[in-house]
């Protein structure tokens, strides 16, 4: 799957990336933890940005393309920055045959931005996911790992307004 | 057994047990009877329904090899997809000498539709952390990993907790019941790549690569896990473990059929009454799990096929209802029983739309290692696209066979080879509805949107003009008191009409 | 752990417990709130905290929550079962934090389950 890759300049704080040191210490000697380390990573930051990639090859002294293939292949890893409320929609076999599909069209015509993209604002994204293991409630989505359940398309505008609405 | 005495209600509430309820009675429960029993984040009560005796057993009685008929008698095969059988597994990688082995827990359940391995974690941890340790003394291994989904944050935590607790007692680490078996796990955790359930693009995966596959030979029994001999089993798999060396071969092979023995769990979901985990002696036929089991098809509709195995399996229609579910006899009609996905579906899910949608997800899934699964995949996706956009012709169709044929022959892994699997069953069981698609540009299940007209029934509409002004895209238009119409070039197809009419006038075909 | 005899030392200990054995004439009953994710999705933590609350508060001593994995019934989650001694398990489905505080003063304080709620009522 293509990735979108970011142009919002990074904004790393000192503690993030001392943070991050500290994980890369514990993992150093053990290559095969490369991926723990930037799923750590990407728990610190909330996305790999490639200012961040490079601390990490350098510290697991492994090449920045290596870094840069795993990052990519795995659909867990973000390039980009996701929004204050991440609009995750289950795209499994059990939620797209009850419909899921058109969920994810409502909410995207909702908020205004296609799958895959992060609001002007900042305050939105949405993502389709695979099966987040509730199929007996399907078709569901997450916002912020919150999950609704048994959703229709004409839900969606309720759900989201309690999100639109809510406080800065 | 009715309590009506006992509770003192009245006859019409008579409390059903659980166990009576459609829903349980033909169930048998073997990798699932410690879930919903104990507390998984409680070794006490995991060694309390006679955990880690099967362990001690192993260790304490019997020899390496013992423990390998005892699985190879017992007829276990591997509940991942594959179908293998363990016994055997098991006796290739004992058979490699070498410095370190390892076992591997496949717990990155892929299909999409399939939760078994997560409600296994969630609900009895320490019957995998058992059941991997007798596996490390039946193979020689002393290092184990589990590979579980990131997705699955709860469950994660709950096998981490358990191998911290197993530690603490000494179940897990060295001389292991006094004797001078060692054995250690670790947990790694996947970030989704559904090609990572194949077992050698799993290994590449821990090793903290790409999770590409490699070539076979040299089989993971001679060279797996950091190029060492390695067994490696699905979670279901190991589920059944503890039970078979606790109980004997015949506790299991006498469930069952002639060659798919035990029982095996299916994710029961789509257009289904009751939805959710059930497990059932191999050989229940497909309409005892709709028709009993998951109580019908809801709201009056019709049932139309089912799909096994996720993206990598097929569609079982309404004439094969009786076909016992096991792995032999799925096989002989295009399907397989896979991880356990069981999606039902009515008669308004269109079977090419379905097809493209698990293309659609290997096509996204597809590694890009070989070509035949990475150009050959994206191809059989355009071919679909076209076929429901109505521009398919009855040439592509042909050709859409060829090469689906093609991809199954040359692509490097389990993902290609399998891939074009919903497409064959349902080409082969529905071709009359590929070819609505074709030649009549039509969907009979009205779900292509490009195939399918909205129209106002001129009799049925009272010319309110509520339709128009909810219309997005202002394609209906009318004199009020006079029947309505719809402007098919400006039409989106997204139904608002459909549900806005008082008077059932407007329909999809 | 470096015998059996341990182990078993340990199973002799706890057994009791899990399958909700009497003992000395003391009822030990077992309440059990399914909580893996689907569970968790469908609402099942307020149900467990109603619960716990609700227990204390009526100094239930004999009562004993556990959580737990999955049954397999999902669209009927939050599900909670009642283990009794002698007495054919309860499973109740669909619950609420309210519907909780009912079931712990009918059918723990009382001893009357509450029909309506259980599955057979439920699911048929």
């Amino acid at each position: 799957m293509q990735k979108k890759i970011s142009k919002i300049p990074f904004k790393g704080t000192p503690e993030q990336e001392a943070q991050l040191k500290a994980v890369i210490a514990e993992c150093k000697d053990d290559k095969s933890r490369l991926m723990h380390v930037m799923q750590k990573a990407q728990d610190i930051y909330g996305y790999l940005p490639y200012e961040v990639q490079v601390m990490i090859a350098e510290g697991m002294d492994v090449p920045l393309e290596k870094v840069y293939g795993v990052s990519t292949f795995y659909a867990q890893f973000a390039l980009s920055p996701k929004g204050k409320y991440n609009v995750s929609v289950c795209l499994g076999t059990a939620c797209y045959v009850k419909g899921s599909q058109d969920v994810l069209e409502r909410i995207c015509s909702e908020l205004g931005i296609n799958e895959g993209e992060c609001s002007a604002d900042g305050k939105f994204s949405i993502e389709a996911c695979r099966c987040i293991g509730a199929c007996g409630l399907a078709p569901v989505f997450t916002v912020n790992g919150e999950v609704y359940g048994k959703v229709t398309p004409d839900d969606v505008p309720g759900i989201l307004a309690k999100y639109k609405n809510a406080e800065d | 057994m009715s309590l009506d005495n006992v509770c003192g209600c009245s006859a019409a509430e008579e409390i059903i047990p659980l166990n009576k309820t459609n829903f349980y009675k033909k169930q048998r429960r073997v990798a699932l009877r410690n879930c919903g029993v104990i507390d998984p984040e409680n070794i006490d009560e995991y060694i309390a329904v006679d955990g880690y005796r099967a362990l001690a057993k192993s260790l304490t009685e019997l020899t390496p090899q013992d423990v390998i008929k005892i699985v190879s008698d017992s007829g276990l095969r591997g509940r991942g997809g594959g179908g293998f059988p363990t016994g055997r597994k098991w006796s290739f990688t004992a058979a490699n000498q070498a410095d370190q082995k390892y076992v591997v827990c496949n717990a990155d359940e892929g299909d999409p539709g399939a939760f078994m391995d997560r409600s296994v974690l969630e609900g009895d941890p320490h019957c995998i952390v058992e059941a991997m340790a007798i596996c490390g003394y039946a193979t020689g291994a002393s290092e184990g990993y589990v590979y579980v989904r990131a997705e699955y944050p709860i469950a994660v935590k709950r096998l981490e907790k358990a191998i911290e607790d197993a530690k603490a007692y000494g179940l897990l680490g060295d001389n292991i019941f006094g004797t001078d078996f060692c054995f250690n796990l670790h947990v790694r955790l996947g970030a989704g790549a559904f090609v990572c359930g194949e077992e050698t693009a799993l290994m590449t995966s821990i090793e903290g690569n790409r999770g590409e596959p490699r070539p076979r030979p040299p089989y993971p029994a001679v060279s797996g896990l950091f190029a060492k001999p390695t067994t490696e089993n699905n979670v279901e798999t190991f589920a059944n473990i503890p039970q078979i060396v606790l109980n004997g071969p015949e506790f299991f092979n006498t469930i069952g059929t002639e060659t798919s023995k035990g029982t095996k769990v299916f994710a029961l979901g789509g257009k289904i009454t009751n939805t959710g985990l059930v497990e059932i002696p191999m050989g229940t036929t497909l309409r005892e799990i709709v028709e009993d089991i998951g109580g019908g098809i809801p709201n009056g509709r019709k049932f139309k096929a089912a799909q096994t195995g996720g993206p990598s399996g097929g569609c079982i229609p309404e004439a094969h209802l009786d076909t016992p579910m096991d792995y032999d006899s799925l096989l002989k009609i295009g399907a397989m029983v896979g991880s356990g996905g069981l999606i039902i579906m009515d008669d308004t899910s269109c079977m090419v739309d379905i097809a493209k949608f698990f293309l659609k997800f290997t096509v996204d899934e597809s590694c890009g290692k070989c070509t035949p699964c990475r150009v050959g995949t994206r191809r059989l996706l355009e071919i679909l696209e076209k076929i429901t956009d109505g521009k398919g012709t009855m040439e592509d169709l042909d050709t859409m066979e060829a090469l689906c044929y093609y991809i199954k022959d040359n692509s490097l892994c389990g993902l290609g080879q399998t891939a074009p699997n919903p497409v064959l069953s349902s080409y082969r069981h529905f071709k009359e509805e590929y070819i609505a698609h074709v030649r009549d540009k039509k969907c009979p299940a009205g779900v292509c949107k490009n195939l399918v007209q909205i129209t106002i029934d001129p009799d049925k509409c009272k010319g309110c003009s509520l339709c128009s002004r909810k219309c997005p895209v202002g394609a209906i238009s009318g004199e009020i008191k006079k029947p309505f119409v719809i402007d098919q070039s400006k039409c989106i197809k997204c139904g608002v009409c459909i549900d806005t009419c008082k008077f059932g006038a407007i329909s999809r075909k | 752990m470096k015998s059996v005899e341990e182990l078993l030392a340990i199973k002799n200990r706890v057994a009791p417990q899990v399958f909700a054995k009497s003992e000395n004439g003391e009822s030990y009953i077992r309440v059990l709130v399914g909580l893996a994710t689907c569970g968790i999705a469908a609402g099942a933590r307020p149900v467990y905290d109603a619960l716990v609350n609700e227990i204390e508060k009526q100094g239930l001593a004999n009562v004993h929550i556990t959580q737990t994995g999955c049954i397999g019934v999902c669209q009927y989650e939050p599900v909670i079962e009642i283990v009794e001694d002698g007495k054919e398990k309860i499973t109740y489905c669909k619950m609420t934090p309210e519907k909780a505080v009912r079931v712990v003063n009918e059918h723990l304080v009382n001893g009357k389950p509450v029909a309506e709620y259980t599955i057979g009522a439920v699911a048929k």
